[in-house]
């Protein structure tokens, strides 16, 4: 028997109702008349404290609230492929339908649309042993996603007693009868599961194999795994958006979520009207038909921006648990922390750090731990990962401030955005001293296996380039570049050459916006041997002035926009002409001399 | 004890009056947000809000302040409703107070219908994507900072710098190229001195926009709390004009500072846990409430363009109302203080500034192919000619290369001819993009590694080639 209080208080997003002793914790709650979505965060005798998502504006106390008896949950099945959510999982543009360009509240659409039919086709049959998570059959949701329907993890061993045939089913029809524990139960296309919960799964694996990007400076440099952590910290205007834009774009993963929380409007419509237009590099196919986005933007009800974040996770473990990579991009955690800060002082909780509760580490713990690469629960055996890369927006761009520190702490690739560079316009901002991979090790192993075995070493190199660079150029500040000897000068022409021909990375030319690992590794191989026989022509007796004079330098600054992914030969070719260069170089002192 | 008037309830038993606050004893039928009208001997009728309800109690912010009430023969008036203005066509060319009430000495305008003033989010499904580039006819905002339809823009400024004569000029000049559309100009002023009030006034009125233009005056010597409305006010006229009317209409809200400084008044006499600097931690969710009401509508005609004014305290851009701002808002104008200085107008300190929406609303088919581009690479050659300029103060220009020389000298022709503009000057596109090249054409070829070959050969006039 679900409760039925009444309102007694209320401040913004936290409402008090009495009468709710029979309340459970989390559990969700229908407040006022307009029945608005709240849940329930803490209780004190028989009073309760709801955190209500939607707009309290015109509520009175002694308005009726409604247990509804289960947490805050998502429905998981067919259908969710390119739609876009608000952070309680209703679809924006059914909400649209019903209420127009502004969002009204206590609309109640169901999150999956129910209406539509899909091709099931059964992968069990009559009397198979089935287990948690097991899969029973296949819908084709998109033309990129094989959507695998689960057996929901709260089903133990059981016996299939009867399974639909082949065919055109709605997520209400029944598709097979199980025997569990001497009970009968009918299972659907579809289930639900509490957001604030992990998935189960069997095992964890090691982070071995790299998330793809595209991304030079990400891939090369700073990698993330598939299963991995990540946050991207930096102050506003430094492209912490179009940066995740760009992860989200170009992972190789198979389903993407994007969850926008708290941030500008105009972004999510921007993913949604380039999103249909970008195709997947793999398959040629528009991204949307891999992407899910959770948009509770800055000015919609604050609680249900701190519920958005649960909502994706728990969306992405579900693609994880039918065995495939999915990646989340959260824009923006510290929106979503800003909300626990906005729930815990209207509750007069004692504040920890900048007003913020002193959960908020934990809190940041527990999101972070639901990454990781596993072997999903049931069968057949699959292995499927979360990846998940969270921005940062500290408070003036002061990367001490509490939600940058606590991330830290629980992610292991750090791409921290600098202002300074996002000044010069050199884009995607992330300084690549103070930046860090925890995967390097773990995917040294791919990367020689299955590009380059000198990946590593290529690597290496290159960054201590950028490393030396950034040492000299203290002196430099002080000096100025003529007091180097030329042997430095060189590697700061290289850290120069490699920032804009290799580092620098345009989202929006279309050839620059996306870099295949050949493309990336050949390219650092060309600025490398380009840095060795700069090195030996100078030890040999050139001046560093015909090095700079080199006229196919502007070509490899201009490789990365003229040359093609796929146009791995005329990248080789670049390196054999590089290398003629600096043999017209080495005959040319003579030349000289005569004259 | 309640008594039912004609509107709304009214409750006597007052509990307490502090600071910008008044809390009512007894209220069992008020609901939050709703707007109260309060009455007191010899004070008139002032507004407030509902801000907190429960245990018999509520907290009400009283807009025009609790000067001269008195818990005695204090009656409050709850009105059943939250507050909403009329709205129609008659708000052009008309003058307001901070709450919407009429200054010009004109009966209120006939309301075609009634808007809650706080708005309700935008879904961002059916938002516009914007993309319609607007001519302001300074190059510096249009060359590199360029403007669209629905965008959010604000300027971050200090004291003294002349952020108002740069809105002004926008409010003025702004055109949509080839388009005869109509717009209008909705002007918030918060809490703002009379002079820059009358200064908007008399520019609007010279241009002969002032008949397109509703404006809405929350001066300095007015209450600080009806600040915290008069943003609301402005941009719920806003949404009519755009979206009901279909007309494209500029916003502009001057100054978000004392709006900030009002909701940390309230924040503080309700004794909430403050954020940083001591503004509420809801700050940044409040400013977006207002901010992201710019946009376009799909299936819509109207436009809202919004250019909020915000004056950096002690030009320190980490401030929390201009590090949260610009984490709303779609791009920044940031004024610089040593520009203003060296007598150049408009004092744009442009590495630090940005428009996020530039890149749809450039390129053939808006502006010109090669603006993106010349746009990177003015920034990227501003950006190593200021490099330079600090190293050449200790190594001196002798200890500088040829090329870093020629930066130099690009610095200062930026700023003087292109950056440099006056007040009333208007320039089209192509002026803009002549005076870039034309400082651009101080470097040599090789060093525009950020624009297209083609674009180079085309546009590129260095000094001798020059008839």
């Amino acid at each position: 028997m679900a409760v039925k209080g009444k309102v007694v208080w209320i401040n913004g997003p936290a409402v008090k109702a009495e009468g709710m002793a029979e309340a459970k914790m989390y559990e969700t709650v229908e407040v006022g008349q307009d029945k608005m979505v709240g849940e329930i965060i803490r209780i004190t005798g028989d009073v309760a404290f709801i955190q209500v998502y939607e707009s309290t504006s015109g509520l009175s106390p002694g308005e009726p609230v409604y247990g509804t008896g289960h947490p805050l949950s998502v429905s998981l099945g067919p259908g969710m492929m390119g739609t876009i959510y608000d952070g309680l999982q209703r679809p924006l543009d059914k909400i649209a339908e019903k209420s127009g360009a502004y969002i009204q509240r206590g609309v109640n659409i169901t999150p999956l649309p129910m209406e539509n039919s899909w091709k099931f086709r059964p992968s069990k049959k009559k009397g198979d042993e089935i287990e948690a998570g097991s899969i029973l059959g296949v819908v084709k949701e998109t033309p990129l996603v094989d959507h695998k329907i689960l057996v929901p993890p709260t089903v133990s061993t059981a016996k299939v007693l009867d399974i639909v045939k082949e065919g055109n089913y709605s997520l209400e029809d029944t598709i097979a009868t199980v025997q569990s524990s001497g009970k009968k139960l009918d299972l659907k296309m579809y289930h639900q599961w509490p957001v604030r919960k992990p998935r189960p799964y069997k095992e964890r694996f090691d982070p071995e194999v790299p998330l793809l990007t595209g991304q030079r400076v990400i891939d090369t440099f700073f990698p993330i795994a598939k299963g991995g952590t990540g946050a991207i910290p930096g102050g506003f205007g430094t492209g912490k958006t179009v940066t995740l834009h760009q992860v989200a774009a170009w992972a190789d993963s198979k389903v993407v979520l994007h969850v926008g929380c708290g941030e500008r409007g105009n972004e999510m419509t921007e993913v949604l009207v380039k999103f249909p237009e970008l195709k997947d590099p793999a398959s040629g196919r528009p991204l949307m038909e891999r992407t899910i986005l959770v948009a509770n933007v800055s000015n919609m009800p604050v609680a249900a921006r701190e519920a958005s974040v649960y909502t994706g996770v728990t969306m992405a473990e579900y693609y994880r648990d039918m065995g495939y990579d999915v990646v989340l991009v959260a824009d923006s955690t510290s929106r979503w922390a800003e909300a626990l800060r906005e729930m815990s002082g209207r509750l007069e909780e004692m504040p920890a750090e900048e007003g913020y509760p002193s959960y908020l580490a934990s809190r940041l713990a527990e999101f972070y731990e639901r990454a990781g690469r596993v072997t999903a629960l049931g069968s057949p055996e699959r292995i499927g990962s979360v990846t998940l890369i969270g921005a940062v927006s500290p408070s003036g761009a002061d990367f001490t401030e509490p939600v940058t520190t606590h991330t830290i702490r629980f992610i292991r690739t750090f791409w921290a955005l600098d202002t300074r560079l996002a000044y010069s316009r050199h884009y995607p901002a992330i300084n690549w001293m103070t930046s860090y991979s925890g995967y390097l090790d773990y995917i040294e192993k791919w990367w020689s296996k299955n590009v380059d075995k000198e990946w590593s070493h290529l690597r290496g190199e290159a960054y201590q380039i950028l490393q030396r660079e950034d040492a000299l150029k203290e002196i430099v500040r002080l000096l100025g570049p003529e007091a180097l000897p030329d042997e430095e000068k060189l590697v700061l022409d290289l850290a120069r050459m490699l920032k804009i021909g290799f580092l620098q990375q345009s989202a929006y030319d279309e050839v620059d916006s996306y870099s295949s690992p050949e493309k990336q590794i050949r390219l650092l191989k060309i600025f490398v041997d380009f840095h060795h026989q700069a090195l030996s022509a100078l030890r040999g007796g050139t001046s560093l002035g015909d090095i700079r004079s080199i006229p196919i330098i502007p070509n490899i600054l201009r490789a990365k926009f003229d040359i093609k992914s796929e146009e791995l030969d005329k990248l080789d070719k670049l390196k054999e002409e590089t290398s003629q260069a600096f043999k017209a170089l080495s005959t040319k002192p003579e030349v000289k001399a005569v004259a | 004890m309640p008594s039912k008037g004609s509107g709304g309830i009214e409750y006597t038993q007052i509990q307490e009056i502090k600071g910008p606050l008044l809390i009512v004893k007894g209220a069992t039928k008020a609901t939050y947000d709703e707007l109260v009208e309060i009455e007191c001997r010899g004070e008139g009728k002032k507004l407030g809000r509902v801000l907190e309800v429960g245990g018999g109690l509520a907290v009400i912010q009283v807009f025009e302040g609790t000067t001269g009430l008195s818990v005695a023969g204090t009656k409050a008036r709850f009105l059943g409703r939250t507050m909403e203005i009329p709205v129609s066509d008659e708000l052009l060319g008309r003058v307001f107070d901070g709450l919407g009430r009429p200054l010009d000495g004109l009966p209120e305008p006939v309301g075609h219908d009634f808007r809650d003033v706080n708005g309700a989010p935008m879904n961002p499904e059916r938002r516009d994507y914007p993309t319609d580039f607007i001519q302001t006819g300074v190059s510096v905002i249009d060359g590199m900072l360029t403007l669209v339809r629905g965008q959010k823009l604000p300027i971050f400024s200090g004291a003294g710098m002349p952020h108002n004569m740069l809105a002004a000029q926008v409010a003025r000049q702004a055109t949509v190229r080839g388009k005869g559309e109509d717009f209008a100009v909705v002007f918030g002023a918060i809490g703002v001195q009379h002079g820059e009030a009358a200064f908007f006034k008399k520019t609007l009125e010279e241009s002969g926009a002032i008949k397109r233009s509703a404006l809405f005056l929350n001066l300095a010597d007015d209450p600080a709390i009806e600040r915290i409305i008069t943003p609301r006010v402005a941009l719920t006229a806003a949404e009519y004009l755009a979206f009901d009317l279909g007309m494209h209409v500029l916003v502009i809200l001057t100054d978000i500072t004392n709006y900030a400084e009002a909701l940390r008044e309230i924040s503080a006499a309700r004794e909430e846990v403050p954020g940083r600097k001591g503004y509420p931690g809801y700050l940044y969710t409040d400013l977006a409430a207002n901010y992201e009401r710019a946009g376009r509508i799909k299936n819509k005609k109207g436009s809202i363009t919004q250019m909020p004014i915000l004056s950096m305290p002690s030009d320190d851009i980490t401030h929390p109302i201009s590090d949260l701002t610009g984490y709303i808002t779609e791009g920044q104008i940031v004024q610089g203080r040593d520009l203003f200085r060296k007598d150049i107008y408009p004092p744009v300190s442009v590495l630090m500034s940005l428009s996020r929406l530039m890149k749809d609303g450039v390129g053939k088919d808006q502006t010109r192919e090669d603006h993106m581009e010349v746009s990177n690479q003015l920034y990227d050659a501003y950006s190593r000619a200021q490099e330079l300029r600090a190293l050449a103060e200790i190594v001196g220009k002798a200890g500088l290369s040829g090329v870093d020389l020629k930066y130099l000298q690009y610095g200062d022709i930026f700023e003087q001819k292109f950056l440099k503009q006056s007040y009333l000057e208007n320039r089209t596109l192509e002026d803009t993009l002549r005076l870039a090249w034309e400082a651009l054409s101080i470097l040599p070829t090789s060093e525009l590694t950020k624009i297209k070959d083609s674009y180079v050969k085309e546009y590129y006039t260095p000094e001798e080639k020059k008839e």
